[in-house]
């Protein structure tokens, strides 16, 4: 499917030596606008490495595809929902968020409500033990480092 | 013959280290102590034993003795040296070994003290940490076995990797090697795997410290913990130079203009980092007010499991990553260990949830407790996170059969704002005092700071405009940064008060509280870390242009003119591509810079390396990718204005500074403090010798 869209774009950019127009020339995709959208996607067959950076010939393919795609007038998203659909979810440098994907956005928001709600529990529960235990209510901020107050404590204890 | 003795030692090194894990449990079970002598015997024979490996192992490296598999895999004639000593670390069964070896090493350094003050911790303390180096040391001889050789079956064209001769077979030696992964072939192969390997293993101290002290129900005092948190101090120390030397690595190798990218065996790393900084945090309380003791094993357990799974990951392949330099039958093994560990800690400890009540009470929400709490929550949430993004492809694709791909965009959004908190708690909570803070002491405290890194940032941000949360980031880091140096002030201040220099001052302040500053000098060093994580994040700028010869490109204040391209052969069996380029900065001449692509022929592998200007605002990274086949007329570069990242580096070393000033030995002198020694207390239903 992409060979002969390839063989066209090599088709068209021969075509366009021929023509050159200092409009064309100025609307031809410079390396940063190919490389701002190969950042998005991921090597399909690389370990773990982005399009951008991946050394690979194919990679390099790949990149001068994204440059046609551009030349014809693609936009960013449809670039990205060409290579979504010809090698899978795997491209994106961040999983779509839908369906069983969207657990990895929801569950880090649930852990960290659920430990909240555990710490607030935690400190509750020493709190209320700290009120019926009924000591003599120390309300003063002592001046002597905390350190020094635990180092006396300790001993006191050891002494016991 | 060599080889041989390497073998037998390995195999010897394997025994010492079932007796040892045997005898002690049955020595500790049986309360007879004789047994448990034997078994710290054992463990310290192992020690030699594995060394006698370990050198063997790295001698026919270094002479590349080919009939050997594991040289063959990762050792060449076209590598130096250096490097081939290194290749012990750079493929499977070395690196194995290594872990093996680096694991009983400690362990021996553990039992190498005197031992009257926790010896009812001794025998279980065995039994754990030798049954994780006997696990280590039955993989290298079982499975991934270093001194296996090459066999040929006459007829065929298939080769065998066994350690004995299978029947009808031919030793077969190459003459050469196919050496290591042209990624390893660097001078950080020195650095970062040995201190990660100590990071991973060192772990391994205070686990079996918290699981004997469950065992024997020593958890009840205190002591064991203080003996933990020195050793996790150790393996957590280098596990730190491990990232950085990896950040580092990272940076100046892959050629992709940063340093972290969440790849997952770095996260492997940084998990263990996380769970056992909380750690280091939440026994602090343990120790000064004997609270959250629970969670502090808790902590232990989870800091050993993730060692084990960084362990995993690194080495099966599982998970997709760069760092999938061998792919093997060990994830079946390592899953069950690590499963069964987990579980087996977990139960252990529900079993003794008595013996590890809380002493104090919460007085105030408004406490440095409350903000440990706080602060332990994140660090677990982080590790979850991490956690989460990791494993996903894998659940994803159990679950919906798709292969899906979770990057650093992800990492970045989900851990920033809990990175950020985890920050702000970390400049504020040393204003908290234990027990009960006054708030309006701590509105005082924090106000001077806090006004002078609102202006601070908003100039900075004004002359950076480039995000919206640059300005938040970086008001941030002025403002913890702030809160730390008051803190140093407040310190002398209070010193000169008494007719002390500021000098003697700092160095006395800093003399009787180690801790407290060293920890201070070590939350520094984190936010200087920061500073080049949030440059990464949002300051960095870059662009790609092919130019002629004389053709510059510019980026910033920056230019940079390309002047000539040669190739020639380099070291190591590789044909180097450099490019002279010279960069100038609003239009003066700075330096001239060398970006090189290296083609190792035998692998078929090219590596990008990068040419770096480095100042503290900002590096200029400069990559070569692409050029003209015929002539070189014209070449295609990368460049990139990485801002602040090296505070990243400034900042590890900070780090490491604050933690040999925390953590340096004391000496004998602070013994004297105490009233009564501690063993000399009774100590009800615990005979043992």
């Amino acid at each position: 499917m992409n060979k002969p869209r390839l063989l066209l774009a090599l088709l068209a950019m021969v075509a366009s030596l021929y023509t050159v127009s200092l409009v064309q020339a100025q609307n031809y995709p410079t390396d940063d606008e190919v490389n701002a959208i190969a950042k998005k996607l991921y090597c399909p067959v690389c370990p773990n490495t982005p399009l951008d950076v991946c050394e690979t010939q194919a990679c390099a393919d790949w990149r001068a595809q994204i440059r046609d795609q551009l030349a014809e007038g693609w936009s960013e998203e449809q670039v990205m929902a060409y290579f979504v659909e010809q090698y899978g979810e795997r491209v994106l440098a961040e999983p779509e968020r839908s369906g069983f994907n969207s657990l990895i956005w929801i569950l880090p928001i649930v852990a960290v409500a659920l430990g909240l709600f555990v710490a607030v529990q935690v400190l509750r529960s020493w709190h209320r033990a700290q009120n019926t235990a009924a000591e003599s209510a120390v309300d003063f901020v002592p001046d002597v480092p905390p350190e020094t107050l635990v180092k006396i404590e300790r001993e006191l204890r050891e002494i016991a | 013959m060599l080889a041989d003795i390497g073998l037998m030692a390995l195999v010897v090194g394997f025994i010492l280290a079932v007796y040892a894990t045997a005898v002690s449990a049955w020595g500790g079970w049986r309360q007879e102590w004789r047994w448990v002598e034997s078994a710290r015997r054992a463990t310290l024979l192992t020690v030699p034993f594995l060394t006698i490996s370990v050198v063997i192992v790295t001698y026919s490296l270094f002479v590349m003795d080919f009939s050997l598999a594991y040289v063959v895999d990762v050792s060449s004639q076209a590598m130096s040296p250096f490097l081939r000593l290194t290749a012990l670390w750079g493929g499977q069964s070395g690196s194995v070994l290594f872990w093996a070896w680096l694991m009983s090493g400690f362990v021996a350094a553990v039992l190498w003290r005197k031992w009257d003050r926790d010896r009812d911790l001794m025998p279980y303390f065995i039994t754990v940490a030798m049954l994780t180096t006997a696990f280590f040391t039955g993989i290298v001889v079982f499975i991934t076995n270093p001194f296996a050789r090459l066999w040929h079956i006459p007829g065929t064209t298939e080769l065998i990797t066994a350690v004995f001769q299978p029947t009808g077979a031919v030793p077969y030696i190459p003459q050469d090697g196919q050496g290591l992964n042209p990624l390893l072939r660097h001078f950080g192969m020195i650095g970062h795997p040995p201190t990660t390997y100590l990071g991973f293993t060192g772990f391994v101290i205070p686990y079996a410290f918290a699981i004997s002290a469950l065992l024997t129900g020593k958890s009840r005092s205190d002591e064991w913990i203080r003996t933990s948190r020195r050793w996790t101090l150790v393996a957590w120390i280098f596990l730190s130079i491990g990232l950085v030397l990896g950040g580092r690595w990272a940076y100046d190798v892959l050629g992709w203009g940063g340093f972290w990218a969440w790849d997952p065996v770095e996260n492997a790393m940084l998990m263990p980092w996380l769970t056992g900084t909380a750690f280091l945090h939440s026994v602090m309380m343990t120790e000064k007010r004997g609270m959250l003791k629970v969670w502090s094993v808790s902590l232990i357990i989870l800091t050993y499991s993730l060692s084990l799974f960084g362990t995993f990951i690194t080495r099966t392949g599982v998970i997709s990553s760069v760092h999938s330099f061998s792919k093997s039958a060990l994830g079946p093994v390592f899953f069950v260990f690590i499963g069964i560990t987990f579980v087996a800690s977990l139960w252990l400890l529900f079993k003794r949830l008595d013996t590890l009540k809380s002493e104090h009470e919460l007085e105030s929400f408004l406490s440095r407790e409350s903000a440990f709490v706080l602060q332990n929550v994140l660090f677990l949430a982080i590790t979850f996170v991490v956690f989460l993004g990791t494993v996903f492809p894998l659940l994803s694709e159990l679950v919906t059969g798709t292969k899906i791909t979770v990057g650093p965009p992800y990492f970045q959004k989900a851990t920033g704002p809990l990175f950020a908190a985890l920050v702000l708690l970390m400049g504020l909570a040393p204003l908290f005092a234990w027990r009960k803070q006054a708030a309006s002491r701590l509105g005082r405290a924090a106000l001077a700071p806090l006004v002078g890194s609102v202006v601070w940032a908003g100039i900075w941000g004004y002359t950076h405009r480039m995000h919206p949360a640059s300005y938040f980031a970086l008001w941030l880091v002025a403002f913890v940064v702030m809160l730390i140096l008051f803190e140093f002030i407040k310190g002398i201040q209070a010193r000169m008060k008494r007719g002390e220099n500021p000098l003697i001052a700092l160095a006395h302040l800093m003399g009787r509280n180690r801790r407290r500053y060293g920890g201070y000098i070590i939350h520094l060093g984190v936010v200087m870390i920061g500073l080049g994580f949030i440059g990464d994040a949002y300051f960095q700028q870059e662009t790609q242009v092919a130019l002629a010869q004389g053709e510059s490109l510019t980026l910033g204040a920056y230019s940079l003119r390309f002047d000539n391209l040669e190739m020639y052969p380099g070291s190591d069996g590789r044909e180097v591509l450099e490019a002279t380029t010279s960069l100038f900065k609003n239009g003066e001449f700075v330096r001239t810079l060398k970006p090189r692509r290296d083609f190792f022929v035998v692998q078929q592998q090219p590596m990008t390396i990068p040419a770096v200007y480095p100042t503290p605002a900002e590096d200029v990274y400069v990559l070569l990718v692409g050029w003209e086949e015929i002539g070189f007329g014209a070449s295609t570069f990368r460049m990139f204005l990485n801002p602040l990242i090296s505070w990243t580096w400034t900042g590890g070393f900070v780090l490491i500074l604050g933690t040999l000033i925390a953590a340096w030995p004391e000496g004998r002198k602070k013994r004297a403090y105490a009233l009564a020694p501690g063993r000399l207390q009774p100590q009800p239903g615990l005979g043992g010798d």
